[in-house]
């Protein structure tokens, strides 16, 4: 009979749905909050330069150029991890990479570029998290893939590896980058 | 003095020493706000009590010790002695952060279903819970053909002329 058919149809198809939904939950990961700041502006600041001591460094001179904007600091075993590959993009890939030195300290930030290798166009110096508040940043790495109007279109929470470039970041840069 | 007694404090000092230097890192209390009224304290504490630590999930920035809910801490602060009311503080953290950081998340489109759902769920329970016991207690006997009915006296019957043989 078509009745007690669906009697067991329909809880058994609540259960496989419920089950679903918290099959999908279980992949997600809860330290990842989505930024607001996605599809919105740079927030505008001005930094010293982690390289060049006095220097101010305007976050204007972004504009222009898809950048990624690499959240880091020496302290940050993640970032270490992710380090070879940044430098691979810079060499490779044409983006610029920026590098945001976040709580650090500045003697220890330059001895690991110096010893890994330094991927980055440019550094800004934010050892109080005074700018870092206004990006959102609560963990290093975090990475922004800025456009070059200026705009934030996606943000990595975690390290990149060649896998996070190609699957997650370079289909942003391809959809908001220089149409050729 | 002979040089085993100096020995015993320059241990109990280099103890002290390395004991003392790691306690001194991590000291992110409130100790290092000052409030002019108890008050001012209170609004302080309420409304990092709002807020989520991102670093430490289940902690509020109030209770959090990690370094970043301290920096957020100092922000508040300043932001509360320049005469921010606690809208605008909200306000500057969730443009920042996102709703996430907050405990009680605003009643907006994307947050229907988190704050309507469980009402939702109830309301389809009840429904379906009524509908059964109504139509449990109001079933309409099922209607016999008359040659059931025919068959039930017949069984009747027989029934009664074997449980009392002697009528």
């Amino acid at each position: 009979m078509a009745s007690s058919t669906t009697r067991y149809l329909v809880p058994l198809g609540a259960f496989l749905a419920l089950a679903a939904l918290l099959y999908y939950g279980l992949g997600l990961d809860p330290s990842k909050v989505p930024s607001p700041l996605v599809d919105k502006p740079l927030p505008a600041f001005q930094l010293e330069s982690l390289k060049e001591p006095g220097k101010t460094l305007s976050s204007d001179l972004l504009k222009g150029k898809v950048s990624l904007v690499n959240v880091w600091a020496s302290w940050c075993p993640s970032c270490r991890q992710e380090h070879a590959e940044l430098v691979r993009i810079a060499r490779e890939s044409g983006v610029q990479v920026i590098g945001f030195n976040w709580k650090d300290e500045r003697a220890a930030a330059l001895e690991m570029l110096q010893r890994f290798g330094d991927p980055y166009a440019m550094s800004f110096y934010d050892p109080n998290n005074q700018v870092g508040i206004d990006l959102g940043v609560y963990g290093a790495p975090e990475t922004f893939v800025v456009d070059a109007a200026g705009i934030i279109r996606h943000k990595r929470i975690g390290p990149i590896d060649r896998k996070v470039w190609e699957n997650e970041m370079l289909p942003v840069i391809q959809q908001h980058g220089p149409k050729q | 003095m002979s040089p085993k007694r100096l020995l015993a404090p320059a241990l109990v000092g280099a103890l002290l020493a390395w004991g003392l230097v790691p306690t001194q890192a991590p000291a992110a209390t409130l100790q290092e706000f000052t409030f002019d009224t108890p008050a001012q304290e209170q609004a302080f504490r309420e409304l990092t009590g709002k807020m989520r630590c991102l670093v430490c999930q289940n902690e509020s920035l109030a209770a959090s010790q990690a370094d970043v809910a301290q920096d957020l801490r100092r922000k508040v602060y300043s932001m509360m002695k320049e005469g921010k009311d606690q809208a605008t503080i909200i306000a500057f953290v969730v443009d920042r952060y996102g709703d996430f950081v907050l405990y009680q998340p605003p009643v907006k489109p994307s947050t229907y279903l988190l704050w309507f759902g469980p009402f939702v769920l109830v309301g389809i329970g009840g429904f379906l819970l009524l509908r059964n016991l109504r139509r449990q207690g109001t079933a309409p006997e099922p209607a016999l053909s008359p040659a059931d009915q025919a068959r039930i006296a017949q069984l009747l019957a027989a029934g009664d002329d074997q449980q009392d043989p002697a009528k």
